[in-house]
């Protein structure tokens, strides 16, 4: 079996033989697979040096040293090399976003009208074709939280797996996450009015937010009363879609960078009980111990972004994970940049490293953890026995561009292709100057 | 109702007939009323001007103007003797930037308020002013003050009453705003309002009301500035051509006056002064609040100034969460811009000052004493807004100091001038009488008989007035009397039975008691108290009237003075001026107090990556000395040099970053297809916190581009990062010129949501735009080259382009796709040009083998795409593949936060495509400097070069490597474990100054709502980057 998969290796580098990326097509059924003697870096801190991982059935069913595998398995040797979980991107328009703003509108599904559009459901926009999914792939990212970004609730995410025929094969954890879009707490001028350096008469902007922030308060409060009658006589689908949130199948996911904007965050802790996760955070190293305390997980913003202020320390952003870490906040690293679309995921995770936390926490951040803050850790982000078989084998530490080269990949059992268009435009164009 | 009517009636009459002096040409309704105005004040304190002071002086004034002035004055027998005993006379103050009486025309109904609307706003070609002017809306010298302006006296009397007399003023609007006129804030008939009908000259970078598209940008505004001077000096001849052209016709008239700039901050005041410098203007400059943070800059232009008294006020720091967002800048700007017009002194740099830009006029006073406070000198005050303004003018022979001849423009104060105790009573203009506050011209404060005749009976009181508004009625008790007086009328009121509330109030009864009336009689009355009702005429001394008792009775009253009240004279202690921080350069966070000087540095022990034919160097020392790399070797020792140990580190050339758009204050002149007239050079901001951001991730020099708005953008200018200079120091000396070009979908506007207008709108239009720009390039320089050279119209927008076909000047050119940059390499071909860069350049794999051939380098990104349509095929391969091809490759950020990994964008082509690290690392060293045309100065590791340095902390290419110095010239503009101490320091200084922000607010001044401190970034267009939480990013005129 070792032969086929070599086999299918050197097609896709044959030129000659160069197929369009849409016969990159998902993987039907699986082998039992073992990776063999690969330093396995487990996702929660631990690392198994020259160690095997079996994939049986889609699960992961051995882990560690000396593991033997049926004759029909694939074995796939990992000598030299690091075994990861499969990355998780916490947060991201895939799939629904296919070319930036600049592409027009045809080209993006992310933003419904409206305000309370807790009722949307990104998983249904998901284009499970998208050339950007391959790509992702390519650099160890397998599963990815789809979230929608239109009005103050913004509507249902979706956490994917990027080896899908159709939306319905992606979807891995479905309508898990009520987005909501806190507005900011002050007035942002325009870019026309700064230029000309026109100061306009805006409204008390405090005062809006709240009102706005009070609203949808409102709404939680009328939703938490019609779950608690049986039969509806009218139905709302705004507080059906979110019903979840007070079971806590559902999470909160509250867009917010601001400490106020934070602080209004545990509010909704406190008041409805919800699992409050805060996207953005960028000013989340100010309040750790209160955000620990009140038991609300971050999705940090792009690492790879500017201080807020140029007061503030030059490395502010990248380290804003290791303040998080050492104040106990589970948090996950994310890339949200709109210009290499999320596949630089493994990078920011790296520049938090060179930052201050480990490298195995940084891999936590883009792994295990995010599985928890996303709330499918008992099936995946971790190389534990009993989860599926979501892996990757890089050759070297994933979180470096220097080395970071993914060869092999698994989701759920199996293994996929990592093929996608830009190797494809390069085998092309190598092929073209006649370059080896 | 009659009566009412006529006084209405009559009001337009009254308004200009109270002048003393009628025009002899405007028939009187009436009977003629000629009188002279002849007064003498006698008795006073006479300050002529900052010089000389009488004391017990005369000043008679007649028909408007000044006399005589001296002691031993002989008074006319016409004068109206004015006794002004214990008063001060001043010569009434001049404004010198003032628009008074003409207005502002307004922006355009409907103007676009949002950055949507603007962005979707229609092309306006063509200027929108009917008639011979010239082509630009906003150069509008034809504009003449004394044409537009109308007197008002309800702007004009509170000028006055802050003790101005004389204004300059002229249309705050535009580019070139034409003349101004100096006026007599007299608010009455224009004619005679007018002491200069053409005095001055204006122009601002700002177009204001223009609604043509042109200029949109500073660098816009200034290239038209300099085509203007140049057109204007072509105009003179006459051209045929051109027609008449009012505009620039005035524009030459106009030279001769006085040349005012007004700028909003220190680097534009830089920026006009250059210009001036290139035309042989040397203008007044109208500045912000802030030059004093590069006062020798400041001196440098050796311009005179006019500044604003504008200071920022604090703002609510209570909240940690919104003082959060406040930067330390704002803070220590608010501290300082107090000390601008001292420091103006200081350097001995002429100044006027000026109310303009106060957010209320009120604020003129304290304003000026807080100035005085912070180190302005009495005398430079006075000066500034008398002798000094009026000097400028020219018309000291008229205002500016009290002498005779001159007009009779003089203010009379109850004290010195600047004492804050001060009131002035009367503002002369033009020898005419202007009340301001004479309520309190006679110290009313005293004690006086009050006789209150009633039924034949007469009470007495003594009548304690401690003020205008407050005084005490003494009979048998003290009451407290409602009173008022406000220098003709009196009324007092009093509660005879107020007493018996106040049993403890001490009495002075005893010293006042004549028959006394039994108060008993009143002590049934209500507690709101029936009083008693005095009213009546203040004849200085004596006052008379009539009243009503608590019942209602009928009574006279009189009241005589007796003494004034004891007053202690106290002399505010002179107030050391406040403690204040220190100016840093740049005026931000992590500036430096003194610049980093240049040292000879000995890096031992590195793995020195030479990024040249040596390669990658184990064990190996550098030294630097005076700016350059002397030696690379082993075991090299210099007594001079500071040591640093570089074992287990990595040396490498600093990183030059080809596509910038950081430290500009404008990117983009998209309001033309070809602005190759406009510079980024032009508008360098050296206080960008991204140059010290960019050194701490290695770069050493920045090349600082036009936008993507357009097929010809503007010219570009390289950098070095040195933290802390000047803008003209910042610029990398001697490289050759570059332009900035671009074609696809920003060129045709694609993003727009509300369609183009402006002509290119295909890349079918973009290939024909580049052919005619060149093709009139070569006309122009053949013509340039003519028999009728002298003729031909300079014209800097195809001045550039010359240079380009000249080789002089090199094109980096935005492009994406395949077929467009085949296009501009066919235009390039068939024209006679080169591009030497393309940047951007996502699809270049695809034509490697003819950019190549073209000779062109390519700088690029790592691994950027589908952030629009035509990077669909864009892939991060593409590096790579024209690097096997051949091609000179960089990498380049084109972002101000990548800038600071460009390290690790090189890096991920040994990721994708398997480039060698030693190559990958030359793409954002010695690559770069090959394609900016300075690799024999920078850009490797060779003797000779510059010591454009960067001690790495591992491995260059890997993402744990931080930078641990970062050397330009052989100077450390970044050094990590400084960095360290700067960052508390920075605490430290944010801290002091919230405090100092509380306390201000503690003490009853106003505060304003916390303002968080916007970044604003300049961006090309294409972005999608975090920049941070409070970052706008700027995509100007795109």
């Amino acid at each position: 079996m070792k032969k086929i998969i070599l086999k299918f290796v050197f097609t896709l580098a044959l030129p000659t033989f160069l197929v369009a990326q849409d016969n990159v097509y998902p993987v039907k059924t699986a082998n039992d697979i073992l990776i063999e003697n690969a330093t396995i870096h487990i996702g929660n801190g631990q690392v198994v040096e020259k160690g095997s991982v079996l994939v049986s059935k889609g699960k992961i069913v051995a882990v560690g040293v000396g593991i033997v595998a049926s004759k029909s398995a694939t074995i796939i040797d990992g000598s030299g090399k690091h075994l990861y979980p499969g990355l998780i991107l916490s947060s991201s328009t895939l799939g629904l976003v296919e070319m930036g703003s600049g592409a027009g509108r045809p080209m993006n599904d992310a933003s419904e009208i409206g305000e309370m559009n807790s009722n949307v459901r990104s998983i249904v926009a998901y284009n499970s074709d998208s050339k950007v999914i391959n790509t992702l792939r390519s650099n160890g990212i397998l599963l990815a939280n789809v979230i929608p970004q239109g009005g103050t609730l913004a509507g249902l995410s979706t956490v994917v797996q990027l080896d899908a025929w159709n939306w319905e094969d992606a979807a891995y954890k479905m309508d898990a996450g009520v987005n909501f879009n806190m507005p900011e707490l002050f007035n942002r001028p325009n870019q026309f009015a700064a230029m000309l350096g026109i100061q306009l008469q805006q409204n008390d902007p405090t005062k809006q937010a709240l009102e706005t922030i009070e609203k949808v308060k409102v709404f939680f409060r009328e939703a938490k009363a019609y779950q608690a009658e049986t039969k509806h006589e009218a139905s709302n689908l705004k507080f059906e879609a979110v019903k979840g949130l007070f079971t806590k199948s559902q999470k909160l996911f509250i867009n917010c960078n601001t400490v106020k904007q934070m602080l209004i965050a545990i509010d909704f802790v406190k008041e409805f009980g919800f699992s409050v996760v805060i996207i953005g955070g960028s000013d989340s190293w100010q309040i750790a111990d209160l955000l620990q305390k009140n038991n609300i997980a971050v999705i940090l913003g792009q690492q790879h972004s500017l201080p807020t202020l140029p007061d503030d320390d030059v490395d502010q952003p990248y380290k804003m994970a290791t303040i998080l870490q050492s104040k106990g906040v589970l948090f996950a690293i994310n890339d949200e940049d709109t210009q290499n679309r999320g596949r630089n995921l493994p990078f920011n995770a790296g520049t938090a490293a060179a930052y201050g936390i480990t490298k195995e926490e940084a891999l936590s951040a883009i792994t295990l953890n995010a599985a928890k803050i996303l709330g499918i850790d008992n099936v995946t982000g971790s190389i534990e026995v009993g989860k599926d078989g979501n892996l990757i084998l890089s050759e070297g530490d994933i979180l470096d561009m220097r080395s970071s080269k993914v060869t092999t990949a698994i989701i759920q059992g199996r293994l996929i292709s990592l093929d996608d268009k830009h190797k494809q435009l390069n085998e092309r164009y190598k092929h073209k100057y006649g370059l080896k | 109702m009659k009566k009412i009517k006529i006084l209405i009636g009559l009001l337009p009459i009254l308004f200009f007939g109270n002048t003393v002096f009628s025009q002899q040409t405007f028939p009187v309704n009436g009977v003629a009323e000629p009188r002279e105005g002849c007064y003498a004040f006698t008795n006073a304190t006479i300050v002529q001007d900052g010089q000389s002071t009488l004391s017990n002086a005369t000043l008679v004034i007649r028909s408007g103007k000044i006399i005589s002035v001296g002691t031993g004055v002989t008074i006319p027998v016409d004068a109206v003797v004015v006794n002004c005993t214990g008063k001060y006379i001043y010569p009434s103050l001049i404004d010198i930037y003032s628009d008074y009486g003409v207005a502002t025309p307004q922006r355009q109904q409907g103007g676009p308020t949002t950055a949507a609307a603007f962005f979707s706003q229609q092309q306006q070609a063509g200027s929108n002013t009917k008639g011979a002017f010239g082509w630009n809306q906003a150069i509008h010298s034809e504009t003449d003050a004394v044409r537009l302006f109308v007197s008002d006296d309800a702007k004009a009397k509170p000028l006055r009453d802050l003790g101005f007399g004389t204004v300059l003023t002229h249309q705050k609007d535009g580019i070139a705003r034409g003349t101004g006129s100096v006026v007599l804030l007299s608010g009455e008939k224009e004619n005679l309002t007018f002491l200069k009908e053409k005095a001055s000259a204006h122009y601002s970078f700002a177009k204001g009301t223009s609604s043509q598209s042109y200029p949109s940008s500073m660098m816009g505004s200034v290239a038209l500035l300099r085509q203007t001077y140049l057109d204007a000096q072509w105009y003179k001849n006459k051209p045929s051509t051109e027609g008449i052209n009012l505009s620039l016709q005035a524009w030459n008239e106009n030279q001769s006056l006085p040349q005012f700039f007004e700028v909003t901050d220190k680097w534009g005041a830089v920026r006009a002064d250059n210009i001036g410098d290139e035309f042989g203007v040397q203008y007044i400059i109208k500045g912000g609040t802030n030059e004093y943070q590069r006062i020798q800059e400041i001196a440098a232009t050796k311009a005179a100034y006019i500044l604003s008294l504008n200071f920022p006020q604090a703002q609510d720091v209570e909240d940690p969460n919104d003082a959060r967002f406040i930067a330390l800048n704002d803070m220590k700007h608010w501290e300082l811009a107090p000390t601008n017009p001292a420091v103006f002194e200081k350097a001995a740099i002429p100044f006027c000052l000026t109310v303009a830009d106060l957010r209320d006029l009120k604020q003129f006073w304290p304003n000026l004493r807080k100035a005085m406070e912070y180190g302005l000198s009495e005398s430079k005050a006075f000066e500034s807004l008398t002798k000094t303004p009026a000097t400028w003018l020219g018309i000291f022979d008229k205002v500016g100091s009290i002498e005779a001849g001159k007009v009779a423009n003089f203010l009379i104060t109850s004290g010195p001038l600047f004492d804050e105790r001060t009131s002035i009573h009367q503002n002369w203009v033009n020898g005419e009488k202007k009340s301001v506050k004479e309520d309190n011209w006679v110290d009313v404060k005293g004690t006086y008989d009050l006789t209150i005749n009633l039924g034949g009976e007469s009470t007495k009181y003594i009548l304690d007035v401690k003020g205008t508004n407050a005084a005490s009625v003494i009979g048998k008790d003290t009451l407290t009397a409602k009173f008022s007086h406000d220098g003709k009328m009196v009324k007092i009121g009093f509660d005879p039975s107020a007493t018996k509330r106040r049993p403890n109030l001490p009495t002075g009864g005893d010293t006042a008691r004549a028959t006394q009336r039994p108060m008993g009689a009143m002590a049934t009355a209500p507690s709101a108290g029936p009083s008693f009702r005095l009213s009546g005429v203040s004849n200085g001394n004596e006052w008379n009237g009539f009243g009503e008792d608590p019942t209602g009775a009928k009574l006279t009253w009189t009241a005589s003075f007796v003494k004034a009240s004891d007053v202690k004279a106290t002399t505010p202690k002179k107030k050391d001026a406040p403690s204040v921080g220190k100016i840093t350069y740049p005026f931000l966070a992590f500036g430096n107090e003194e610049l980093p000087k240049q040292e000879n540095l000995l890096f031992k022990n590195a793995t020195v990556w030479t990024s040249e034919k040596a390669g990658k160097l184990e064990n190996t020392d550098v030294l630097v000395k005076n700016g350059k790399i002397v030696q690379v070797g082993k075991n090299i020792s210099d007594a001079s040099a500071r040591l640093i140990d570089a074992t287990d580190k990595h040396l490498t050339a600093g990183i030059i970053d080809e596509h910038s758009h950081i430290a500009s204050f404008s990117t983009n002149e998209g309001a033309q297809s070809v602005t190759s007239e406009v510079r980024i050079g032009d508008n360098i901001n050296p206080d960008d916190i991204n140059i010290y951001r960019q050194l701490s991730g290695g770069v050493t020099a920045s090349h600082i581009l036009h936008g993507s708005a357009n097929t010809i953008g503007g010219q570009t200018q390289l950098i070095k990062m040195r933290w802390g200079v000047n803008d003209d120091q910042l610029k990398f000396k001697g490289w050759p010129g570059y332009i900035k070009f671009a074609l696809g979908e920003n060129v045709k506007r694609s993003s727009s949501t509300q369609g183009n207008t402006r002509y290119p709108d295909t890349r079918m239009g973009v290939e024909q735009v580049l052919t005619d720009a060149f093709t009139r390039a070569k006309e122009y320089a053949a013509a340039l080259k003519g028999p009728d050279a002298k003729n031909v119209r300079r014209d800097l927008e195809l001045d550039a382009l010359v240079e380009i076909l000249n080789n002089k000047r090199y094109i980096t050119c935005h492009s994406y796709i395949q077929s467009e940059i085949t296009a501009a390499l066919r235009v390039a071909d068939k024209l006679g040009f080169k591009i030497n860069t393309f940047t951007h350049i996502l699809e270049g794999y695809k034509v490697a083998d003819k950019m190549k051939e073209h000779g062109a380098t390519a700088a690029t990104f790592s691994d950027w795409w589908a952030y629009k349509f035509e990077v669909q095929d864009a892939i991060p391969y593409n590096p790579t593949i024209m690097q096997r091809v051949g091609m000179n490759v960089v990498i380049n950020s084109d972002d101000a936060e990548m800038a600071r990994r460009l390290n690790q964008e090189a890096a991920k082509s040994i990721k994708y495509g398997g480039m060698g690290e030693e190559e990958a690392l030359k793409m954002i060293t010695i690559n770069p400097a090959k394609a900016m045309h300075i690799e024999d100065k920078t850009g490797s590791i060779k003797v000779g070069k510059d010591a454009d340095l960067v001690l790495w902390s591992y491995h260059p290419l890997s993402i744990y490597a931080k930078s641990l110095y970062t050397v330009v010239d052989g100077t450390i503009y970044f050094d990590r474990e400084q960095d360290k101490k700067k960052r508390e320091q920075v605490q430290v200084e944010r801290n002091r100054l919230i405090q100092k922000m509380l306390s201000e607010k503690k003490s009853g001044m106003p505060v304003l709502p916390a303002q968080p401190s916007f970044q604003f970034i300049n961006v090309c267009g294409d972005h999608g980057h975090s920049h941070g939480l409070l970052a706008i990013d700027l995509m100007d005129g795109n």
